[in-house]
């Protein structure tokens, strides 16, 4: 079997005389991806360890953990999924329709009265 | 191969406007939209929590007053840690079988590719124990609100890991056959993306299903 | 996922253009494509009128028994779902297939394949729904199905379970069709085709996308529920286990307004080809029209709950929704007003495009100042659930999308099928659609404000409805001899109406430079584009020379060198997009007919097989490159 694809458009056939450059994107190395694995597992361990203290109890539990998990999921998008490194394009793509959902979401728990503006 | 000059006029015929190739443009929007897919199912489970009428719950003990039967809480924080966890290392293998790919290393492509199915498949195993164990303990999609909001959150997104397996052991497969060269890595990257979506989408959702209450 | 493994079969292309039926299951040519969602568009937006006139004659007069009330039920369930999904939004997708790739200067869509899986998913999907006719158990709830009224519990037969299926199916046709208009738009416009020198239905088809992608999984997700409690018996809807049925009314307009954008802002596009092109002028405030397209589709997703005024969310919340859908009027107001500019000391000739499309702005201007009328809550407060809201709506899908997708036939007919569409009969067709329409709906306004509940299947004498219910019947019945005229005149001039040639508006824009009908691999050479309006000169066009073509009637249309002769590339037919449909319907079919698990399973292998072979086998013939 031979490796003849060609139809895929693989970037490196991409190019056309007066086609926009590729941009050039070096994605990370193993050497980050490492790192990365390291922060992600630990801010596993830090969330569950969260979950097992006096902190549970405490205003703090919920900001907490909802900043954790939006620490590592910021992580995972920009080195796993390589956004940081990548065309811009896609993060239009991804941040644009990522942003409505959230604020849709946050909307949704004040009409339903799970959140409220005045103190309870 | 292909001679020079069809070479050049297969660049013409898949020339791009952005340099970049279609598959990838087509996945970051299906992510955009699966964003939007996962909202919903999010936002309603957290309408919907605390207004089961009947038992079992997540994170307190029930006992029904008509039958004196007694349900424990249901969440099983540990099990879901690991599989968690579980499923954070496969995103670190995926990166690894990419970029193997991108090198032309065979050896290695395959070792990672076989690793992240098989963590996946690991984390479906833990996802398959936490529901035979819930539906023992009770609960069950048609028990209450929060059986039917929990289990098809928890199980479209190990729909998603599922289908996340199988394009993975496609590719193996393709790999061991023949040997995945840096022009298939364009492949490999548009299912690695798909495959770290799924996993920040359970990084959302481990935190907001399983640890606040 | 493109291609991975190598089987490169030698045989060459099967040449796709020989007709016949085999050419059109197997095809996956956009220009074929978007015919198949023309004529089957066509034909749904027939049946949906006919379901119409039979309300229409139900309600001539008082106490009308032509139907029963649980027949009644059904019509205006089918009308609304059969108009929105199965009329309205296929023609818009007939007109993304036939135009984006000719407006950018492309050869197909990026994925040509996935586009005919589209298209026979949405013919599976509405066919799946109307087959509920045959066993007189079509879906009941209305179209937007309010939970608890779909619930197994208020609703025990199979009528929803057919809507909930159908319109799964359909949501998948638009989302795979969403995925591949952005990357098509994105990645394949020609050398120098700027996104600011995109044709505005470009753009338009290009937001409206961005719209589905996003929208559709949020009915998906609502409509999954409600699956989930009529076949597996969940609570998400369940009153009694503490659902809130709010959630759903929350879920469905969240997907329903943006839907609502989706079935307007691509008749806005063809209105924006049409106008300039019968003005002699450029379209006044391009970027303009682009950004408040833009505008109107973000904010489209903040204004969902000011359908839901009546539920009592609160002043905050009212206050909010009220707000946000005042604002949402100003991108559209600019739009009209643009229009208006564009036409503004411009050449005009009245050509039945043209009147069309001076008909969208007037009458979705009536229909959108209405619709602010209900920003208001305690205005909506009086008028929702009334026949003033269904006066409104008419207005703008009706007045709005139709005359504008009516216009986009008459204007692009020539460049589709090479023939034009006859004159005459088009502008009887354009009067009479605009009085009957006006007749119908205009007096529905006062017998909404006079307490005409919408939905009633008939009324006592005297209540001061009769006259508005006489006068709406009548116009409903001249919009059934328009739309008579119109099929008579579109199925005609296929075969012998007069030759076109490639541009016969003298149109600005580039699917205008090819010839009519467009060959299969479109441009023979890929265009440099250098302006928006590289069909003018850039002195400005000359006026439009009067009579429009009329010889050549009952002339064979000229032909062109094939792909093969030319050396293009082009993606081989292939019938395993319809197979797949053909599965995945199988196994929803399974689920509905006495849930027999077997059939789910056997359509479920068939779907993920053909799957396999498809994306399996390379879009193109291998021996191309060799």
């Amino acid at each position: 079997m031979t490796a003849d694809h060609s139809h895929s458009p693989a970037p490196t056939d991409a190019h056309a005389p007066g086609a926009a450059p590729h941009p050039e994107v070096h994605f990370p190395n193993w050497h980050t991806y490492k790192w990365v694995a390291l922060i992600l597992a630990v801010l596993t361990v830090a969330e569950v360890w969260i979950y097992y203290t006096p902190m549970k109890q405490t205003r703090l539990f919920a900001p907490a953990l909802l900043t954790l998990s939006a620490i590592k999921f910021s992580i995972v998008v920009m080195f796993y999924m390589h956004l940081k490194y990548d065309a811009k394009i896609f993060r239009g793509l991804f941040l644009g329709p990522l942003a409505i959902a959230i604020i849709v979401l946050i909307s949704l728990l004040f009409l339903f009265g799970h959140l409220s503006l005045h103190a309870t | 191969m292909a001679t020079a000059a069809v070479a050049e006029h297969h660049a013409d015929h898949h020339y791009t406007s952005t340099g970049l190739p279609h598959t990838k443009i087509a996945i970051w929007a299906f992510i955009g939209s699966e964003c939007f897919f996962f909202a919903s199912l999010i936002s309603t489970y957290l309408i919907y929590k605390g207004r089961s009428v009947v038992g079992p719950f997540p994170h307190t003990a029930w006992t029904d007053p008509s039958t004196g039967q007694h349900f424990k809480a249901i969440l099983n924080i540990p099990v879901t840690s690991a599989s968690t966890f579980v499923l954070l290392m496969s995103s670190l293998a995926m990166v690894l079988a990419h970029s193997a790919v991108e090198r032309s290393d065979h050896k290695w492509s395959r070792i990672w590719l076989a690793t992240t199915a098989l963590l996946g498949t690991t984390f479906l195993g833990f996802q398959a124990y936490e529901f035979t164990s819930f539906v023992h303990e009770g609960l069950k999609i048609t028990t209450n609100l929060f059986g039917s909001t929990f289990f098809i959150t928890t199980g479209f997104h190990g729909a998603h890991v599922t289908v996340g397996v199988l394009w993975l052991c496609t590719m193996l497969f393709i790999d061991m056959k023949r040997g995945l060269t840096p022009r298939d890595a364009i492949n490999v990257d548009v299912m690695a993306l798909y495959w770290h979506f799924v996993d920040v989408v359970w990084v959302a959702i481990f935190t907001l299903l399983y640890l606040i209450q | 996922m493109a291609t991975t493994v190598a089987a490169p079969s030698l045989a060459g292309p099967k040449h796709k253009y020989e007709g016949g039926l085999w050419s059109w299951l197997s095809t996956t040519d956009h220009k074929k494509i978007g015919q198949l969602y023309l004529y089957t568009a066509i034909s749904w937006f027939v049946i949906g009128g006919i379901e119409a006139a039979i309300m229409r004659t139900q309600l001539y007069g008082p106490n009308g028994r032509l139907v029963s009330a649980d027949t009644y039920n059904q019509l205006f369930t089918m009308h609304g779902t059969t108009m929105i999904f199965m009329a309205i939004m296929p023609l818009s997708a007939a007109f993304f297939n036939l135009l984006i790739p000719l407006q950018i200067g492309a050869r197909d869509v990026a994925f040509p394949r996935l586009n005919a899986f589209s298209y026979w998913l949405f013919l599976a999907g509405s066919l799946f729904m109307n087959v509920s006719w045959f066993w007189h158990a079509a879906p009941d709830s209305g179209w937007f199905a309010y939970a608890p009224l779909n619930t197994p519990q208020f609703n025990p037969g199979i009528n929803m379970d057919f809507w909930v299926i159908g319109l799964q199916i359909l949501g998948l046709s638009s989302l795979a069709a969403g995925f591949n208009f952005i990357t098509t738009i994105i990645n394949m416009r020609a050398p120098g085709m700027h996104f600011m020198r995109m044709p505005v239905f470009t753009w338009s088809a290009f937001v409206t996308q961005f719209l589905i992608v996003l929208a559709f999984p949020i009915i998906t997700v609502a409509v999954t529920f409600l699956l989930f409690d009529r076949f597996f018996h969940t609570t998400f809807y369940e009153l009694s286990a503490g659902a809130d049925p709010l959630l759903w009314q929350h879920l469905f307009w969240l997907f329903g307004h943006p839907e609502v954008y989706i079935l307007i802002l691509p008749a806005f596009g063809l209105v924006s080809e049409v106008l300039p092109t019968f003005s002699r002028k450029p379209l006044f405030g391009y970027p303009v029209m682009v950004y408040s397209l833009i505008l109107i589709a973000t904010l489209g997703f903040g204004v969902w709950a000011h359908h839901m005024f009546a539920v009592g969310m609160g002043p905050v919340a009212d206050s909010i929704f009220s707000v946000t859908t005042m604002l949402i009027a100003i991108p559209t107001g600019v739009k009209i007003f643009n229009w208006l500019g564009t036409m503004w000391g411009g050449n005009i000739s009245f050509r039945t495009a043209t009147l069309f499309a001076v008909g969208l702005v007037c009458l979705f201007t009536i229909g959108g100042i209405s619709g602010v009328m209900h920003s208001s809550p305690p205005s909506d407060l009086m008028q929702t659930d009334s026949y003033f809201i269904v006066a409104h709506f008419h207005y703008v899908m009706f007045g709005g999308s139709m005359m504008g997708l009516f216009a986009g036939v008459y204007y692009y007919f020539p460049k589709i099928t090479g023939r034009m569409l006859n004159e005459t009969l088009g502008k009887w067709h354009f009067w009479l659609t605009f009085i009957g329409m006006n007749l119908t709906f205009f007096p529905m306004h006062f017998a909404g404000l006079n307490g005409m509940p919408r939905r009633i299947w008939s009324y006592d004498a005297n209540q001061g409805w009769d006259l508005d219910n006489h006068i709406s019947t009548i116009g409903a019945y001249i919009i059934v001899i328009a739309t008579a005229i119109f099929l008579y005149n579109f199925i005609r001039s296929r075969g012998h109406g007069a030759i076109g040639g490639n541009n016969p508006w003298d149109a600005p824009t580039i699917e205008w430079s090819m010839p009519s009908p467009p060959p299969a691999y479109n441009f023979a050479k890929i265009p440099n584009v250098t302006s928006r309006y590289p069909m003018w000169p850039a002195t400005g066009p000359s006026p439009l020379s009067p009579p429009v073509p009329t010889a050549g009637t009952d002339q064979p249309l000229p032909t062109h060198p094939t792909a093969d002769q030319l050396g293009i590339p082009m993606p081989t037919a292939t019938i395993k997009p319809l197979i797949a449909t053909i599965g995945l319907t199988l196994a929803f079919v399974g689920l509905i007919w006495h849930r027999q698990i077997p059939i789910v399973l056997l359509g479920a292998a068939i779907f993920i097989a053909s799957l396999y072979a498809w994306v399996l086998t390379p879009l193109e013939p291998e021996h191309t490159e060799h």
